[in-house]
């Protein structure tokens, strides 16, 4: 087990250097330069190219990318144009916001989205089954943005119940914070849903064939039992895997959810980088998700062990 | 009988199928003595294991549905059980060992968390209690080194050994029935044995009944007190072991009995074959099933299916020709 976890750190390195150098160069492909951007068109080129020289952007593209990677070894991300701030404060200014918005949307998703499947799947060809997995194409067909501005304007422009923009402040009480969370986390969570939905009932539908199952009705286990408890731990594997990877793509950030709810997290961040030719917050937030979905792979990996008993990493004898 | 355990009449399982109705089981009628040994034969697809299934009330619904018929177990019909009821019989009154022991236990449990969990639901005792008796019954099975084993999962034991666990939880709570659904199919020659042995050896020391379905007559002979033959989901034959093999009744039973290889036999003639494959059980009903293999068939055995009658004491056939009165004469070559 501990082998396996400090294997999968080792393999960080080389993964972290292909990304980081792979980022480098697609951030100086990207047409614009980052001085213009910041003095704006009309600024006179002997300031933009002061700007460029205090940047260190004069330097040849080798150059700046021994150095770039010296002082990511350093720990030391650089500085963003932009805010001029270190890259690394944005980042765990940022990712914290991400990070409650995942993990409130995913939970969501998981709770509503896990029994509908397996309902659907114990009653296959039912109403239930039918409508929910209508249900669940919608879920995933429905474009984000569109489902965001209809969230937008059903409850904050007609209704008036919930905020439409930002984020809250726990200083103004709990509701200022839970009521800004409610509609961007629905819409965050809709397209997670209706995969889980979907996977889940197709998992389950499958186990729910195998001969174990009947072995244990007929031992007189409640249905319930047989379901929830054996049929649901067989199904989880796949289950764990597409959570697994929703994670991933949540954290990195819900690029048009925050955009659209003005969250400040961490892909809005990166929308902005990119806007503005911020190299060096691009780099440093590409890294940090890069690091962020290796992290999770391990964790999945890990729970598969606990899941499924024949998976043995260790290479020890496991299984026929 | 006054001591059967269960008694099967005129039962029928039929599955829905958007193709067409298939009678999978379609008259099936026997009794089973307490502590006797009752084998269930035929060839695949004769409705075997959808009877055992349906004694259990395990038929998939809802496409599956058993139509007609009565199962008395211990004086009250299985098919008139509540749901409740129904919990209770299964895995404490009647228990049942399927056939591929590679795929019957729940691949994600320790077979100690599944033994324990039978016994915790049918008897009311402690978690201690509980492991002691799974220990138990995993000791009688034969399971070497039974406490440790308890915390394997079913990947790390062999097949035989499997059949052993799956033997063992269904012996936990003493049933008084046991359903072998072709128990040794899935096994190596040898394993076969031990476990056929480990059957009989149980059923002294407990005293159970055992219903034993397979397509292996060299079982039915070595375990069986009566035995019925199934062909196309119905009882073409029902009778002591013994006397079904002395003196079979039905065109079927003797072809199934002709097709057994014997030692005595010479290695160069080829094996005896029933021509022809078993109707599409879409469309029986309204015919003796065997018509179109039948050496002996006539104009009768395509218009009129025949009724399982009592020929002599305690052997049932169901043959237009094999009557009380009547008797065909089995022809030497065919």
């Amino acid at each position: 087990m501990i082998k396996t976890i400090l294997q999968r750190i080792l393999q960080l390195i080389p993964i972290l250097f292909i990304v980081s150098t792979i980022v480098f160069v697609l951030t100086r492909i990207i047409p614009g330069d980052p001085a213009v951007t910041m003095l704006g068109p009309q600024a006179p080129v002997e300031a933009v190219e002061e700007l460029r020289e205090e940047l260190g952007l004069n330097k040849s593209i080798g150059e700046q990318y021994i150095l770039y990677l010296k002082n990511v070894l350093k720990g030391d991300f650089g500085k963003s144009y932009a805010y001029n701030e270190p890259v690394t404060k944005l980042i765990f200014e940022r990712f914290p916001n991400t990070l409650i918005l995942t993990a409130i949307s995913l939970i969501l998703a998981i709770i509503i989205a896990i029994p509908i499947g397996i309902i659907s799947a114990t009653k296959q060809y039912s109403i239930f089954d039918y409508v929910s997995m209508i249900g669940a194409l919608v879920g995933v067909s429905m474009p984000i943005f569109w489902l965001g501005l209809m969230l937008v304007l059903v409850f904050s422009v007609n209704l008036s119940w919930l905020p439409s923009i930002g984020m809250g402040s726990l200083e103004n009480g709990i509701w200022d914070y839970v009521s800004h969370l409610i509609l961007p986390s629905v819409c965050l969570a809709t397209i997670p849903a209706a995969t889980f939905a979907r996977i889940t009932r197709s998992s389950m539908l499958d186990i729910i064939k195998q001969d174990y199952i009947k072995s244990l009705r007929s031992k007189g286990l409640k249905e319930r039992i047989v379901i929830w408890k054996h049929a649901l731990k067989n199904a989880l594997p796949p289950i764990i895997t597409v959570i697994g990877l929703q994670i991933s793509t949540s954290l990195s950030g819900a690029i048009l959810t925050e955009t659209i709810f003005g969250w400040p997290g961490m892909g809005r961040m990166i929308v902005d980088a990119i806007e503005n030719r911020d190299y060096a917050l691009i780099q440093g937030t590409v890294l940090f998700i890069a690091f962020l979905f290796v992290f999770i792979n391990l964790i999945v990996d890990i729970i598969y062990l606990y899941v499924n008993p024949k998976i043995n990493y260790e290479g020890k004898k496991g299984g026929e | 009988m006054s001591d059967s355990i269960i008694s099967v009449k005129d039962l029928k399982t039929y599955f829905y199928l958007s193709t067409g109705i298939v009678k999978a089981v379609d008259g099936v009628s026997f009794t089973l003595s307490k502590g006797e040994t009752m084998g269930i034969v035929g060839e695949s697809g004769s409705g075997k294991s959808v009877t055992a299934s349906s004694i259990m009330r395990l038929i998939q619904k809802p496409i599956g549905k058993i139509v007609n018929g009565e199962i008395i177990f211990e004086g009250k019909d299985i098919l008139k059980m509540k749901n409740k009821e129904l919990l209770d019989l299964r895995g404490k009154d009647i228990s049942m060992i399927f056939q591929d022991p590679m795929t019957s236990l729940d691949p994600v449990y320790k077979i100690g968390q599944q033994i324990i969990e039978v016994i915790k639901v049918h008897q009311n005792v402690s978690k201690e209690k509980a492991k002691k008796i799974a220990i138990e019954a995993l000791e009688m099975v034969g399971i070497p080194e039974a406490e440790s084993r308890m915390n394997a999962y079913p990947h790390e034991f062999s097949g035989g050994m499997r059949q052993r666990v799956m033997i063992a939880m269904a012996i936990v709570c003493n049933p008084k029935l046991i359903i072998a659904d072709e128990p040794t199919t899935a096994l190596d020659v040898t394993v076969q044995a031990q476990v056929l042995d480990l059957l009989k050896d149980l059923q002294k020391k407990m005293g159970t009944s055992i219903l034993i379905i397979t397509h292996n007559l060299g079982v039915i002979w070595d375990m069986c007190d009566t035995v019925m033959v199934m062909y196309a989901g119905k009882t073409v034959e029902y009778a002591k072991t013994a006397t079904l093999y002395e003196q079979p009744l039905h065109p079927y039973t003797w072809g199934l009995l002709d097709s057994m290889p014997k030692l005595s036999q010479d290695t160069e003639k080829p094996l005896k074959a029933i021509k022809g494959t078993p109707p599409d059980l879409k469309l029986t009903g309204n015919a003796c099933n065997f018509h179109n293999r039948c050496p002996y068939a006539q104009e009768i055995c395509k218009n009129k299916a025949p009724e399982l009658i009592e020929i002599e004491e305690g052997h049932f056939a169901a043959c237009h020709f094999q009557t009380k009165d009547k008797k065909l004469k089995r022809k030497e070559e065919v």
